[in-house]
């Protein structure tokens, strides 16, 4: 038990009012002022103070569970019971274990960064407050999703997420496109949770249980009969919030919003929610090899294709979204290999770097007043040398060349394929992903920083408060790997570390075996480096001419495929089906009870004639009736 | 000398005949009025005679209620007339045909 | 003998009575709110009184009032846990009738403070009603002064749109006092609450023709799949007070009569029938939500997004599992709460522009942050996000079934995520993107709307975060239900063989 708990997610959640209510001060302001502005520094400073309170709190958690035994690192609250009906019982309680706890240290931590630097790049937004509400509640809901103590809960997180994604993506509501694709990202991700929520009924049904300690008991005795499908229909929630095939479409829209929003659907919160799903149910999904194959195969071809997405886009921030789908696929390509640890440890240094480089990206964009194209681009490293250097530190590390902390993670992954099950499948989408990444990254370093000035107006570097965030992220990202995952013989920290929460048993570490995938990673990523060295060096965007040619570079721009696949025929099929139910309830279902009432109508008006309006033609009928009834009486009566 | 039951029965008929036919056939709606009274008066005798025959007092008792009804009737009878004849300048009753259907 | 339930039901009767008797009342509209505030006092002070664990009956009140066929019929009302909540609904939305229409309605306010007060007592019958022959009065008297709303006050095509609604109805209640009758004269008894628990039950033969007469006349009422064709019309047409309490209130009259009686009464009938009734629960769900999506106004589309969401109840309710009935309860109040707001949010933009099409708006979020806020949160508490009061009960509708019937539930599960799609889509088109000159700089949410429209969306949060204190007080009587329809059903399931 502790207190401390639930006030993790309750300052995100009060910072989030206390925005909010600020918000609806300005407003009210405006109704008379309409220039009225929030106190940018004091709604920064709750927003940021709150997340950082959070981030202060998680690390003193995670000190007290360092020290609690290694067995039974568990640190509980309960706040009463949510829902209490029949069988189904959900309590409000909370869990804190290794696994959260790593994930609300990245949370908090990045998510405080992304705070900070978001109040220079929001300075001077009417929205601002609106903003730093929104953004809190982000927090607030991922840390909820991460914490619930069972999958109701942690689907309140994940709807919480989706729907502060919605409002953040759509922050610029008064251009339509914002708009649309924050409409798209809540429609995608509701498809698919609800597999998400048949998975939750499935278990709810067979086990009487969801808390995550009964799921895993159970799981692993192998007392859940349909472990396949609740894993499988689980695994369609996560595909959707971590936007893997097929449902991996909203994430590139999903740059609509402001760039620091993008970094913490990136990297902070939301589309690793999948990943960390799959992780915290792996009892559940190792009892269901077959779906954990398809996990991997779903992961590792969402990283490849996305990754020749991320080589195709001429858009800087399109070409960090679609590595970040590619990356997800890698943690998921990993986690399918029964690697749980290192798809954790994978997520944990990507949203290091991946928010370096969106806020790094976000720089750029400020500095070019707006400008995303990177035919727009190049020649900027001395223009902004702090950025350059930040965003060399973050494509470094996502291109995994050591000893930045991307080559320890994705070494953990290709380790994790090559020794689990199906090696040769997992294996080698994952080193070509590994190829790609390596390959796009520097791309995209050159196509920004180096080669011929294709921008226009003079370029400014960005103010301190937000080239602070990015130096922290960047060292996080040149040291992070290195204090924590570097292997030491057997003793790999964040697998031990993990160990009791994740089911199977942990890939050892070392060894020749070790030294093995290390090399070959490192010879990929290197491969991919100097390609790209070759291509986009020197000579910009030209450099994609060798590529385009390519049968592989027709399949990136094929990503698009997918997408129009949806618009065109799942969209407006299901529009069309819309329009048709109603035709048909226009014309059939209340064009019969219409009928009816035309049929009564009819018949009225065939027998009006008897109603003339003279007394005495009523009088003959009554008369004749009467007749009638004693000619009848007299008749039938005596007989 | 007691007249037979049947006999005051068939008076009753006649009288209730008769209104029958006046009601059908006139279309004065004074006329019509009394041809109702005669249809009335048709029924009252019919239930005294049974009053009599039976020597129970129900039968008398509809009689009285007929009377009653009877004048109620010829009151707010007589006022839908004279509120016609003010509306149209006619008693004919085809005159008060408006409710056709 | 309690005499609070009386005083709550007749409370807006009697203020009828007074406005009729006071011609010249200054503002009786006004008036009329006040008085209806007096049975939410009152049905908030019950709530908190309610004995939660127990199953029966509370606050009987009971005085004879006739004998036919042999049976003593009685002016009872009593509550139990599920009608608890929906006095307590009926009471709640009752100011917001008035208030709502303070604005709005400009003549003959004292004919229209008549009906809705004399409606409300309807309502509060229907649900605190332990007698069927007093339901179905309460029922029908419940129906008239809508008649009158929609038909005085009501948009262009408001005849045809009142004659559908009134004859629609009305034929629905035929069958369901011809059942009725049955059940009566059958059962011997006109008391609800032992007719629901008496191990005697009806002839199989009358038991199956009584219960399609109540399920047809509520399934009207609800309204559910091919029954529903009066609603849209009749919402289109109502002022916006009268489409909050039509859906608000009066359709849940349908599902509470198919809890109430259906269930308990019928239990063999309904447990050969509920797959059909499921069918065309989560049918019409899809359905409904499909349609709502076609709308191309704002109205309509809410209406339509009523017969989805009151098909996820009934599939909640056939689904016969305790989970499933309670979250259909639950629903039914949280479908009136979200409803009704959306209703009057819809009301707020036609006060002010005279249109309701999708396409007549845009970015209205930007002269209206407050009405914006609003209609977003009551478009995700509709769509049913956690955190909010929709989710608990769709979750724990399609919880229940799935365990009764996946393949059902897995179908109604595909209608929240058009409802997603349809409520999304509406607040995109109202207020986002460019703003059309015709509706630049409308002025945000007054004092009166704000005051009536802001309980609500406290509700909404409040019922989503912690449902406990209603969850607790039905659990009893749910059970009661769902044990009564299980242990019939399973007791004697080949009808056909019984012995005689």
């Amino acid at each position: 038990m502790s207190a401390l708990l639930p006030l993790l997610v309750g300052l995100p959640l009060a910072g989030a009012i206390a925005c909010a209510a600020l918000h609806a001060r300005v407003l009210s302001r405006r109704r008379t002022d309409p220039e009225a502005r929030p106190g940018e520094i004091l709604v920064g400073a709750i927003a940021t103070g709150a997340a950082s309170a959070a981030f202060v709190l998680a690390l003193a958690l995670f000190v007290r569970l360092l020290g609690l035994p290694a067995a039974d690192r568990r640190i509980g609250a309960s706040l009463g019971t949510w829902i209490d009906a029949g069988t189904l019982r959900v309590p409000a309680s909370l869990l804190l274990d290794p696994l959260s706890s790593i994930l609300a240290l990245v949370v908090t931590g990045v998510g405080a960064l992304i705070h900070l630097y978001s109040i220079g790049y929001m300075r001077g937004d009417p929205g601002f407050a609106r903003y730093f509400a929104c953004l809190n509640l982000f927090l607030a809901s991922m840390l909820l999703l991460v914490l619930g103590a069972n999958l109701p809960l942690t689907f309140v997180g994940w709807e919480g997420v989706g729907l502060c994604s919605y409002l953040l993506i759509g922050f610029w509501y008064g251009k339509g496109w914002p708009a649309d694709a924050g409409l798209k990202a809540f429609v995608v991700n509701r498809v698919g949770d609800a597999g998400f929520l048949l998975g939750i009924f499935l278990l709810q049904k067979e086990l009487g249980a969801l808390d995550y300690a009964s799921i895993g008991a159970a799981a692993s005795t192998g007392k859940i009969p349909s472990a396949t499908w609740a894993a499988a229909l689980l695994f369609c929630g996560a595909v959707g919030k971590s936007a893997q095939i097929p449902l991996q479409v909203w994430l590139p829209d999903a740059m609509a919003g402001p760039t620091p929003v993008s970094a913490l659907i990136h990297a902070a919160t939301m589309v690793t929610a999948g990943v960390y799903l799959l992780a915290r149910l792996s009892a559940l999904f190792l009892a269901a090899p077959g779906v954990l194959l398809v996990v991997g195969i779903v992961g590792g071809a969402t990283a490849v294709l996305a990754g020749l997405g991320a080589l195709a886009s001429r858009d800087l921030k399109r070409a960090l979204a679609c590595s970040t789908v590619s990356q997800l696929g890698l943690m998921f390509l990993g986690e399918g290999a029964g690697a749980f640890d290192a798809g954790i440890a994978h997520l944990t240094t990507h949203a290091f770097f991946k928010a370096l480089l969106f806020l790094a990206a976000g720089s750029v964009i400020h500095a070019l007043g707006g400008e995303q194209d990177l035919a727009k681009m190049g020649g900027l490293r001395a223009r902004i040398p702090a950025t350059f250097l930040c965003f060399c530190a973050g494509a470094w590390a996502l291109s995994g060349l050591p000893p930045l902390a991307g080559f320890f993670s994705k070494d953990e992954i290709l380790g994790g394929a090559l020794h689990g099950g199906h090696a040769a499948i997992l294996a080698s989408l994952g080193f070509a992903a590994s190829f790609l990444t390596a390959l796009y990254s520097f791309r995209l370093v050159y196509l920004v920083f180096s080669g011929r000035e294709n921008f226009a107006g003079s370029p400014h570097e960005s103010p301190g408060v937000m080239l602070a965030p990015m130096r922290v992220l960047a060292a996080l990202s040149l040291l992070g790997g290195a204090l924590a995952w570097i292997p030491i013989a057997d003793a790999r920290p964040i697998a031990a570390f993990l160990a009791p929460v994740l089911g199977g048993e942990a890939a050892p570490g070392g060894g020749a075996e070790h030294v093995l995938v290390a090399a070959l990673s490192f010879a990929v990523a290197s491969v991919g480096f100097l390609l790209a060295r070759r291509l986009w060096r020197d000579r910009g965007l030209a450099g994609d001419e060798g590529l385009a040619r390519t049968a592989l570079w027709r399949l990136a721009a094929a990503g698009g495929v997918l997408d129009a696949f949806y618009r065109g025929a799942v969209a407006r099929g299901a529009r069309l089906l819309a329009i048709a139910c109603g035709v048909f309830d226009l014309f059939v279902i209340d064009g019969a009870v219409n009928g009816v009432g035309r049929a009564a109508s009819a018949a009225g008006a065939s027998l009006r004639a008897l109603q003339n309006g003279k007394i005495q033609s009523y009088g003959i009928g009554i008369a004749a009736a009467a007749g009638a009834l004693l000619l009848a009486g007299l008749l039938l009566g005596r007989g | 000398m007691t007249v037979p039951t049947a006999h005051v029965y068939a008076l009753g008929a006649a009288l209730f005949a008769l209104g029958v036919a006046g009601f059908l056939v006139r279309r004065n709606l004074l006329v019509v009025f009394l041809s109702l009274e005669l249809m009335f008066n048709g029924a009252i005798v019919t239930l005294l005679g049974a009053a009599r025959a039976r020597a129970t007092a129900e039968p008398s008792t509809f009689a009285l209620f007929v009377i009653f009804l009877a004048a109620v009737e010829v009151s707010v009878g007589l006022a839908l007339v004279i509120a016609l004849f003010r509306l149209r300048r006619s008693v004919d009753s085809d005159a008060a045909a408006s409710l056709r259907g | 003998m309690d005499p609070i339930l009386p005083l709550l039901v007749l409370l807006p009767a009697a203020g009828a009575g007074i406005l009729a008797l006071a011609p010249r009342a200054r503002d009786p509209l006004r008036f009329a709110g006040i008085v209806s505030l007096l049975p939410l006092g009152l049905a908030l002070g019950l709530f908190f009184a309610f004995e939660g664990r127990s199953a029966e009956p509370q606050f009987g009140f009971s005085v004879p009032w006739f004998r036919m066929g042999g049976v003593d019929v009685r002016f009872a009302l009593a509550l139990d846990g599920i009608s608890l909540l929906l006095v307590g609904l009926t009471a709640l939305l009752g100011p917001v009738f008035f208030f709502a229409a303070l604005g709005p309605v400009a003549e003959r306010r004292r004919e229209f403070a008549i009906w809705g007060l004399l409606m409300e007592t309807g309502m509060l019958g229907v649900f605190a009603a332990a007698d069927l022959v007093l339901f179905y009065v309460a029922w029908e008297i419940s129906l008239i002064p809508l008649y009158f709303v929609i038909g005085i006050w009501g948009g262009p095509g408001r005849g045809r749109a009142t004659t559908k609604f009134v004859l629609y109805t009305v034929a629905g209640s035929l069958l369901l006092l011809l059942a009725l009758l049955a059940v009566l004269l059958e059962g011997r008894s006109s008391d609800l609450f032992e007719l629901a628990r008496t191990p005697r039950l009806l002839p199989a033969s009358i038991e199956t023709l009584a219960f399609l007469g109540f399920a047809l006349g509520f399934a009207v009422k609800v309204p559910l799949l091919p029954f529903h064709t009066w609603l849209p019309e009749a919402h289109v047409e109502a002022p916006t007070s009268g489409s909050v309490v039509l859906a608000g209130v009066l359709l849940k009259m349908g599902t509470y009569g198919l809890l109430r009686f259906c269930l308990p009464i019928f239990p063999r009938a309904s447990a050969d029938l509920a797959p059909l009734l499921l069918a065309l629960g989560a049918g019409g769900a899809v359905y409904g939500a499909l349609l709502a999506w076609a709308q191309r106004d704002l109205k309509k589309l809410v209406a339509y997004s009523s017969i989805s969401h009151l098909g996820l109840v009934a599939m909640g309710l056939f689904a016969r599992e305790p989970s499933a009935v309670s979250g259909a309860v639950l629903q039914m109040v949280n479908h009136g709460i979200s409803t009704g707001a959306l209703f009057l949010l819809v009301g707020v933009l036609y006060d002010r522009t005279h249109r309701r099409g999708l396409g007549d708006f845009g970015g209205v979020a930007r002269s209206m942050p407050l009405f914006a806020f609003l209609f977003g949160l009551t478009a995700f508490a509709s769509i049913g996000l956690p955190g909010l009061n929709g989710f608990v009960g769709e979750f724990l509708i399609l919880s229940g079934t799935f365990s009764a019937a996946p393949v059902v539930a897995a179908v109604g599960a595909t209608s929240v995520v058009l409802s997603a799609v349809y409520l999304l889509g509406a607040v995109r088109a109202v207020l986002f993107g460019p703003t059309p000159d015709s509706v630049a700089g409308l002025p945000d949410c007054t004092r009166r709307e704000t005051a009536t429209l802001l309980p609500l969306a406290g509700l909404m949060v409040l019922l989503g975060v912690c449902p406990g204190p209603l969850l607790d007080r039905i659990r009893p009587s749910v059970e009661r239900i769902v044990a009564r329809a299980r242990a019939v059903a399973q007791a004697e399931p080949p009808r056909l063989e019984r012995p005689r």
